[in-house]
Formats: C-alpha cells, structure tokens, sequence
C-alpha cells in the first residue's frame, strides 16, 4: 500500500488562499489504511477548515467526498456532481489520486493535502513502514523475502555495511538493519547458500532512473473499436 | 452566559450525574450535559463542530482508566481529545479551551468541580471568538 501523511494545516490553509468553494477529497484505500486520508480523516480536515474560515474570516465553503479509489478514473468519475462549481479539490489520496482528478477536472485546481511518502506496510496500530523500492526488478527470491532497495539505507545487495550494529541501521536506532534480518530469514528458511551467490550490480533503468515507467498488458488494451462500444468508458 | 457543552458517558459519569442530582449538588446551567454510550464515541468532528457552534469549551467525561465497559474507549477517547487541541492550537482557539476528564459513578462532586474549572478557564480566555462574531 502507498504510505502518506497529512500535510500541516497551515501549509493547507496557505495552499487554499484565495480559494472560495473547496471539495475535501478523500479516498478508501491505501491512505484509509495508514490514517491519513480516509473518511474520518476527511471529516476532521474538513470541520478543522470550517474552523480555521470562521474564526479568521477567510469565506471558505467546504464540502467533503470520499471515493473507493481516487487513483481510478471509474471511481473519480462519481465526483463529478461534487467538484461542479467548485474552486479547487483538496485531495487526501496519495499524489496518483491528486493527479488523476486533476487530469480528470482539469479546469478545477487539484491540491495535495498529503506528502505521499512510501509503499509499506502497517507494522503495528500507527505505525508504517516502508517496504519496497519498486525498483522494477524484484530480487526476493534472493533475499530471504526482505527487499534490500527499500529497507537497507544504502539499498546494498550483498551483505551489510560497516554501519550495522547489533542488529541496527547506523541512520537510526529504530531502523533494523536489513542484512541483518536477510540474514535471519535465510537462516530460518534453511538457504544461507543463496549468500554464497553474489548478486550482479542491478540495471537501475527498470527503475526511476530509466524515466517515468509504463506497464502495457496487451490483452488487457481495448482496441478503438472495443472503446467506441464502450462509449468511451474504457 | 457562557456556552459549555460536555459530551458524558452514561455510564461512570453518567451515574455520578445522577447521584449529584440525589444529592441536591447544583452545577452551573452554563454547562450542557450529552450523555453518550461511551466516551470512545465523541470525535474530533463532534468536539471542533461544538467551537464552531459557539461553545465556549468543551470537555468529556470519561470513566476511571481501566474502568472502561468498552475496555478503551475512554483511552480513545484521550486520544482524540488531544488530537482536537492540536487543531484548536492550530487555528488559534487555544487548546485550554477544551478538556477530557475521568469521573467513577461515586464521585458526583467531580461533576460540581469540573463545571467550575471549565467556568474559570472560560472566565480567563474570554468568550468564544466565533460566538461573539453572531
């Protein structure tokens, strides 16, 4: 799931300057998970701008809707009636659903309400943590499970730095050192040999730094003739 | 007159209300009472919602920790108490305006204290700037 946080009220307030007609725009998925844009959150920002707008005299109307999945056009579709008349869209989704409303709507301005941060896991009740790079060229087959990219501070592939101690990442005593825990589950699953291979530098171009990616499945692509007969729906 | 409004659960607290009444104790009538199952159902949006309707504060009575007939929904209930007076330091309504509170069904007189506590921090802070606004 995509991890995210709320941004401060103050540098929302500063965003909505100017603003008049807001729509606070949440969405039910990842975000819901980690506490940060979901239905309840909505309600909170929303009453918390109410707030901010009667006391300090700022005239902001404020309505709220939340969609299933803001990163769909299916579901951002069902917004429609909600942004009609409306300055801009605060969204509460990650950045993928911040832009397809805004791709979506594109005369009505789409502001982020979160800093989307990572794609994690909850670890416990609150807390998140950050579990794959998605560097486009898995290797936990190798890893014992545990993605050395997004969990190892340096993303190292064959073994730890001089930086781990007892069982900690240098960078933070909260952190623990991924080799260290490759380590463990290798162990635990009976395959310390995988460490005898040395892993090959990693081609980086599935990743970021081959620009921004594009997965087609090509069964799954409508063809023009398959588009027009679902009225443009696809 | 001032606005105080507090969300009560009916159980602990709502018992000691009913025993301050038996007892003849008096609270102010600036205080209004809403009993709720638990403490654990008030939000955030029902504490900001209450500012924004010109309460002067707010607070919610709890039972004793531990005590909880929900197990913890009193505790939720903090947490979310505190989570509004971020946002009312935020917007600049100031967090003293607003107050959790734990109260066992034999201690009415907390019910009598709570009120003038409320009273007094209202009496410093002055009245809500939104109320005064109407």
């Amino acid at each position: 799931m995509i991890i995210g946080e709320q941004k401060r009220l103050d540098e929302i307030a500063g965003m909505l300057e100017g603003q008049r007609r807001i729509l606070v725009a949440g969405c039910r998925s990842c975000v819901a998970i980690c506490l940060a844009g979901g239905e309840k959150e909505v309600a909170v920002l929303a009453e918390s701008l109410r707030l901010l707008s009667s006391l300090r005299g700022k005239g902001w109307e404020v309505e709220e809707a939340t969609v299933e999945r803001q990163c769909e056009k299916e579901w951002v579709a069902e917004l429609r009636p909600r942004i009609e008349g409306k300055d801009c869209v605060l969204s509460l989704a990650c950045g993928v659903g911040a832009q397809t409303v805004q791709a979506m709507y594109p005369k009505v301005r789409a502001l982020p309400g979160l800093n989307t941060s990572n794609m994690g896991a909850p670890e416990e009740a609150g807390i998140f943590v950050e579990k794959c790079g998605g560097c486009g060229d898995c290797v936990l087959h190798l890893t014992g499970g545990i993605c050395p990219i997004a969990r190892c501070a340096k993303s190292l592939l064959n073994g730890p730095c001089g930086g781990s101690q007892g069982g900690k990442c240098e960078v933070s005593p909260d952190t623990p050192c991924a080799w260290e825990e490759i380590c463990r589950s290798l162990e635990s699953l009976g395959r310390l040999d995988l460490l005898e291979e040395p892993i090959p530098p990693k081609n980086w171009l599935s990743a970021r730094d081959g620009g921004p990616r594009r997965i087609v499945n090509k069964e799954a692509v409508l063809s023009e003739e398959q588009k027009r007969l679902k009225g443009g729906k696809a | 007159m001032m606005r105080i409004i507090g969300y009560c659960c009916e159980r602990g607290p709502g018992e000691a209300l009913d025993l301050a009444g038996e007892k003849g104790m008096r609270y102010s009538s600036d205080l209004t009472l809403i009993q709720v199952p638990c403490a654990g159902r008030v939000d955030e949006v029902h504490l900001l919602r209450a500012f924004r309707d010109g309460a002067d504060a707010v607070l919610v009575i709890g039972c004793l920790e531990g005590n909880c007939h929900h197990v913890y929904g009193n505790l939720e209930a903090r947490k979310r108490v505190d989570r509004a007076k971020r946002i009312l330091d935020e917007v600049g309504l100031g967090s003293s305006r607003l107050e959790m509170f734990h109260v066992a069904s034999n201690q009415p007189f907390r019910i009598v204290e709570m009120a003038k506590e409320m009273a007094s921090r209202v009496e410093s802070l002055g009245p809500n700037p939104m109320a005064v606004k109407e």
